[in-house]
């Protein structure tokens, strides 16, 4: 098991270096002009210049590299040449805000998903069963910001059942700050009220989030559940007299979670990199917003950053899954 | 009284081509301390009916056409879950074929045994502690001959050789002391000489707990060592039932007689085979009369037009034959 984890561990490292080329190289042979860009529009070529030696953009391509690596190392993700500001401090303030939705999302399609497509399996072609099918093809197949302009409309303008947009209410000041996910750092400063307002300016684009995610669950848990219960093994259970309840709920969902499971770390790492769409609609400051902006403006830095962590995520969630696919499936725990 | 009772069943699979009349018109009585086995081609309805004795078979697509199958005085097929899981292992054992894919293979085998007895106890409305269940189950590997069984709890199916797993299966069948032990081709999936070890296993289990057994296989010889009564298949329909001596003396059945004709026989190599000729009948559109007519060298017009109803034609000797004189 250690083992496995080393390696798992190194594998990561090796993808992260390669991640960290792999932008760096990009964002340099993209035609725009940081320098000039940063220095505005009406700036002489002298500015431009002084602009370029202050940003390291004079430098020889690898010097600047190693430069920019050695920064990563100590945390340093350079300069925003747009705004000027940090890029890990941007980040360290929108970076959260995402994490936070996509984390009360996945958690909305994990705990609805794995049931409704258990009992989709379990009640096959009953109307249960049909019922989440048209969940699992409208979550494919519906736009996220018609959706979530729709869910607002009902919920928050006629009905008035949560607010529209933003993190908190305007009046309501944000807790204090620990890891700039409103949700912990209400509850850990013990502010309930703060909590339940972030709660409900999450709960809207959570679920719009979710969606797209909640579909393939209950797919993949519905097939995988099917499958499952058709084995040798679940009708020697039933043979034997164990309860139905106990063979769907404990023996067969244990196997059916495996591609599950799978499924839950990819999504994962595409929601965070993907929630653009849902951020824009909700005017929720998140990554997505800032990486857009970034990239309009032609400033890499933040782009690179935003890049950087986002891989990074979507690869330890690779390494969750792994884990818990060896946590489930003693056959891999053996495996070299 | 006999402990298990199967009248008149039929089953059918409805199925997208149509429905397969998977059986027919199933007869079988089985006694106390009786060792039956039930033999037939590939695809006649063995595990079917042998599913059919716990109901197994999920309806739809099965549907049951007509019968009764009593165990014990009950009627099962009168019965609901609840009161099913109680004969589920605890009056009715079953043991399967494919040790490889009859066992779970994220779960222990501690685990998967332990789940096995803890159905047992709620069936008996007994409480035990983890502890206890434990020392149970290693027990009953004991009990299988599985060396060192506290050990192999902890183990999982894929580090284990096929004739443990076997053994394990075996061992869960044991847990709820049911009276009848259906083995359905036990040892098919296994080598011959681990073959002949679960068989010898098998055997001395029915003789020492005085079990009745149920075994279904495809290879007389298998039925032979163990079994004292033969019931043959054909196609879904019983078609001979008999002492076994009697059956590997005087085979009454045409397709007994067949079936028979194409075993090997070690001590004769210079013998030809007779295989059947012809294949086995499509269940979706079975041949009307005797299902084996198309197929048997004796067949008269009689058998193409009228179903040979199952008779007693000598001491213990059933057959579902026109032809077949009382002797
Ligand atoms: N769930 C099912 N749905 C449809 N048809 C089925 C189903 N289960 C079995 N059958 C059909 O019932 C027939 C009998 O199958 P069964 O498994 O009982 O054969 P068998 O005698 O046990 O054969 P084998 O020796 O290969 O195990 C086959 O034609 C099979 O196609
Ligand atoms: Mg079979």
């Amino acid at each position: 098991m250690a083992r496995f984890l080393l390696s798992r561990l190194g594998l990561t490292i090796l993808m992260l270096a390669g991640l960290v080329l792999i932008t760096f190289v990009i964002s340099n042979v993209a035609p725009a002009d940081p320098a000039a860009l940063a220095a505005g529009p009406d700036a002489t070529r002298d500015m431009v210049e002084t602009v370029r030696k202050e940003y390291g953009l004079d430098r020889p391509l690898p010097e600047q590299f190693v430069r920019y690596v050695g920064g990563l190392l100590a945390g340093n993700f350079g300069r925003s040449v747009a705004t000027g500001h940090m890029v890990a401090e941007d980040l360290a303030r929108f970076f959260p805000a995402t994490f936070e939705l996509v984390s009360v999302s996945m958690t909305l399609a994990i705990l609805l998903g794995v049931p409704l497509g258990m009992l989709a399996a379990v009640r096959r072609n009953h109307w249960l069963d049909h019922a989440t099918r048209v969940i699992a093809v409208s979550g494919v197949a519906l736009p996220a910001f018609w959706f979530g302009l729709l869910l607002q409309l009902l919920f928050a303008v006629q009905l008035g059942l949560v607010p529209t947009s933003g993190r908190l209410e305007v009046g309501t000041p944000p807790p204090p700050v620990l890891t700039n996910m409103y949700l912990v750092d209400a509850l850990v400063a013990g502010q309930l009220d703060t909590f339940w307002d972030a709660f409900g300016h999450a709960v809207l684009p959570a679920i719009v989030l979710a969606f797209p995610c909640l579909a393939s669950i209950i797919r993949v848990n519905r097939a995988e559940m099917i499958e499952v219960l058709g084995s040798d093994y679940v009708l020697a259970a039933r043979a034997h007299g164990v309860a139905r309840a106990r063979v769907v709920g404990v023996l067969a969902l244990r196997n059916a979670m495996l591609p599950t499971v799978a499924l839950i770390g990819l999504r994962y790492g595409w929601m965070l990199g993907g929630t653009v769409l849902v951020e824009t609609v909700f005017d929720w400051p998140g990554i997505g917003l800032y990486a857009v902006s970034s990239a309009i403006a032609a400033d890499f830095k933040p782009i690179m950053g935003v890049t950087l962590l986002v891989g990074l995520n979507f690869m330890f969630a690779n390494l969750l899954v792994d884990l818990a696919y060896a946590g489930l499936d003693p056959r891999l725990r053996t495996a070299p | 009284m006999s402990l298990l009772e199967v009248v008149d069943y039929s089953l059918a699979f409805d199925g997208f081509e149509g429905t397969h009349q998977v059986l027919d018109a199933i007869d079988l009585a089985v006694d106390v301390g009786e060792t039956v086995g039930l033999v037939g081609e590939t695809g006649c309805g063995k595990s079917v009916l042998a599913k059919s004795l716990l109901k197994l078979n999920d309806i739809p697509p099965a549907r049951i056409l007509s019968g009764s199958i009593r165990f014990d005085g009950r009627d099962l097929l009168a019965l609901d879950e609840t009161a099913l899981r109680a004969i589920r292992g605890g009056g009715i054992a079953m043991i399967f074929q494919d040790p490889m894919t009859f066992l779970n293979p994220v779960f222990s085998i501690g685990d998967q045994m332990a789940e096995v007895i803890r159905a047992r106890d709620r069936a008996d409305n007994r409480k035990r502690g983890a502890r206890d269940v434990r020392a149970a189950a290693a027990a009953l590997l004991a009990a299988v001959r599985l060396p060192d069984a506290a050990a192999l709890l902890d183990r999982y199916p894929h580090e284990l050789s096929g004739g443990m797993r076997q053994r394990v299966l075996i061992a869960m069948a044991l847990a709820g002391h049911a009276r009848l032990l259906v083995a359905d081709e036990p040892t098919t999936a296994l080598d011959v000489t681990i073959q002949s070890q679960v068989l010898a296993l098998l055997a001395d289990l029915v003789a020492a707990q005085g079990l009745t057994l149920l075994l279904i296989s495809h290879d007389l010889g298998v039925i032979g060592a163990l079994c004292r009564r033969i019931v043959v298949m054909y196609a879904g329909t019983i078609v001979e039932d008999a002492p076994a001596a009697q059956l590997f003396d005087r085979p009454l059945h045409p397709y007994t007689q067949g079936l028979l004709a194409a075993v090997p026989d070690i001590g004769r190599p210079e013998r030809r085979l007779a295989g059947i000729p012809g294949s086995i009948p499509n269940l979706l559109a079975p041949p009307a009369g005797c299902r084996f007519h198309p197929r048997c060298p004796l067949a008269i017009e009689r058998c193409r037009r009228e179903r040979p109803a199952l008779r007693r034609i000598a001491a213990g000797q059933r057959v579902a034959c026109h032809l077949a004189e009382p002797v």
